[in-house]
């Protein structure tokens, strides 16, 4: 007795660590999921997270409160260059949409099923770990918004990770530098595939690129959707270093396009459909409207011109004094009228003679973008109201 | 300055609230989830490992310094992806180990608690280390630089800690 009482304290600590090892035993020996200590789990997420989530909301409300009434500063300048930047991406466009319209044909001809994202949830990072062997976050949304296990997670610059566990309106995200997260990759230039693992100090790493290829440095690195959790084509990263590994493998290294240390807000991927390529039967005209929404505008004219334009009729047959350029069939854009001058030069596709109503049913684009122009023997008359349907009255041959 | 033996009957022995008790832990568990995602630099510290350096220390009694090492850990565990035992195992080693050398040094002082910060930090490190890489078969790397750096910044935040500390606690 004496022994135990002389021991006690050494005896007790014996049989806490055997405990835990056992326990940690038990648990490393399971290659399902940890469900024996989900309870723990519970608690102590349930513990810690409403403070978190109390703490982001308080700090989102206040940066809220002052972006949206204080910080106006710049907001024009801002503004002038989203719309520059919106008309270099709306030609941009045009030139894609050809190309995805030929790519669509082409994968319809060969039967090709391709996946795409149709629905996610924003979510909102509330916390992470604590650990750094342990690089994961834990986001506001859980399985009462319909958040499962092994759902991607992405930001718009990059993907993030994956979900790991979900709570009631928790969830964890496995990060992609976790040394026990792999995600399938593929190189966009070379099309080589490796998997993208992170280690133990944080870094990314692209696996199992045999160490005969050439990997250049500053190369993009995207997913290849061989996990089955990443659609294929989302950006990863960079490679920002390669050197020979072990083995027969390079070692390349990769910096994450998300910054994963810095994250406030991810999208969570609830649905990924998966569906058989169709070519697109409205590219054509979609590029059109494009086109024509880039047409330079002229100032509403005025009541009284319009009047004397009325007035005194000009001519059948005879030029009008202005051109409108097509009409798109979508309800928010304007009629332009423009300058015959002007648009014989830019090439676009208004008529250089007479105006010419465009809509869903009106005439259809030519191949090479220039839709059909009817000659009208009616002067044209501008409308004030912008109308989805042609504003320039016409008369039928 | 330094640390000085004392006999068992010197040395004064504290206790906590049970307020203190409860919410301290789950304070510096809440702050090590939470703050290394708004200042990342913050990572680099273990709050609750200080928190059990701190209770251990000025309780003295080695079966609630285990005990109180064993709970902090368990619920540092539970918020990571890893299995549960992990930091469980290592705060029990260093609460066991911070009370008991409680009893025999006196750490009153700033200069001692500062060295004994760094000592167990590096305990904890190569405990968990251990544990990671014998048990779990996680990748680890090991580097003195880095740890001895880290123990030294935990040092530094452990005695501002000890001093917060030596507010609640009670003399019994």
């Amino acid at each position: 007795m004496d022994v135990l009482g002389r021991y006690r304290n050494l005896i007790v600590l014996v049989g806490v660590l055997f405990a835990q090892v056992l326990g940690l035993a038990v648990q490393v020996k399971r290659t399902t999921d940890n469900e024996s200590t989900r309870l723990i789990r519970i608690w102590a997420v349930g513990t810690v997270t409403p403070l978190e989530k109390a703490l982001v909301w308080a700090q989102t409300s206040t940066g809220n409160v002052w972006h949206s009434y204080f910080y106006l500063r710049g907001v024009r300048a801002e503004n002038r260059s989203l719309k520059a930047q919106v008309e270099q991406m709306s030609l941009e466009r045009v030139r894609m949409s050809q190309d995805a319209d030929q790519a669509r044909r082409l994968q319809a001809l060969l039967a090709f099923k391709e996946q795409f994202i149709s629905a996610t949830m924003a979510a909102q990072v509330i916390g992470s770990s604590g650990s750094e062997l342990s690089r994961s976050v834990y986001i506001d949304k859980g399985e009462r918004d319909g958040i499962k296990p092994d759902m991607a997670v992405i930001t718009a610059d990059g993907i993030v990770g994956k979900v790991l566990r979900v709570y009631g309106s928790t969830a964890l995200v496995l990060l992609i530098d976790d040394q026990t997260s792999g995600v399938g990759a593929l190189l966009d230039k070379t099309r080589l595939q490796g998997i993208l693992r992170g280690t133990p100090s944080g870094e990314v790493v692209l696996e199992k690129v045999m160490s005969d290829e050439t990997v250049p440095a500053g190369e993009m690195v995207l997913t290849s959707g061989g996990d089955g959790i990443f659609p294929k084509g989302l950006l990863v990263g960079r490679v920002t270093k390669v050197a020979p590994g072990t083995e027969l493998f390079l070692n390349i290294r990769v910096r994450p396009a998300a910054d994963l240390s810095k994250l406030e807000e991810v999208l969570v991927v609830t649905k990924i459909d998966e569906r058989q390529a169709e070519p697109d039967q409205t590219g054509a005209a979609r590029a059109i409207d494009i086109l024509a929404e880039r047409l330079p505008k002229v100032p509403a004219k005025p009541e009284n011109a319009v009047k004397a334009d009325a007035a005194g009729a000009v001519a059948p047959g005879t030029v009008a004094p202005t051109t409108v350029a097509p009409l798109s069939t979508g309800s928010d854009l304007k009629p332009k009228a423009v300058p015959a001058e002007a648009s014989a030069a830019s090439g676009a596709p208004a008529a250089q003679k007479k105006a010419s109503p465009a809509s869903s049913s009106g005439p259809k684009a030519t191949a090479a973008g220039t839709p059909a122009v009817k000659d009208s023997p009616k002067p044209v008359k501008a409308t004030a109201e912008p109308k989805a349907q042609p504003t320039v009255e016409d008369s039928p041959h | 300055m330094a640390i000085t033996y004392t006999s068992g009957e010197q040395v004064e022995v504290y206790r906590f609230s049970i307020p203190a008790t409860v919410l301290i832990p789950l304070a510096a568990v809440f702050l090590q989830a939470f703050l290394p995602l708004r200042f990342r630099f913050f990572s680099i510290f273990d709050l609750p490992l200080l928190v059990t350096i701190g209770f251990a220390t000025a309780r003295r009694s080695p079966l609630a310094g285990l005990l109180t090492g064993s709970f902090i850990g368990i619920l540092q565990d539970a918020l990571t992806h890893h299995p549960i035992g992990l930091y469980g195992i290592s705060l029990t080693v260093v609460g066991f180990g911070a009370s008991s050398l409680g009893i025999k040094l006196d750490v009153e002082h700033s200069g001692a608690r500062f060295l004994l910060t760094i000592f167990f930090y590096v305990v904890h490190e190569i405990v968990y280390f251990m544990i990671a890489r014998g048990l779990v078969g996680l990748h680890m790397e090991w580097s003195w630089p880095h740890e001895l750096l880290s123990g030294v910044a935990n040092a530094l935040l452990g005695v501002l800690i000890f001093m917060l500390l030596d507010r609640v606690k009670q003399r019994t």
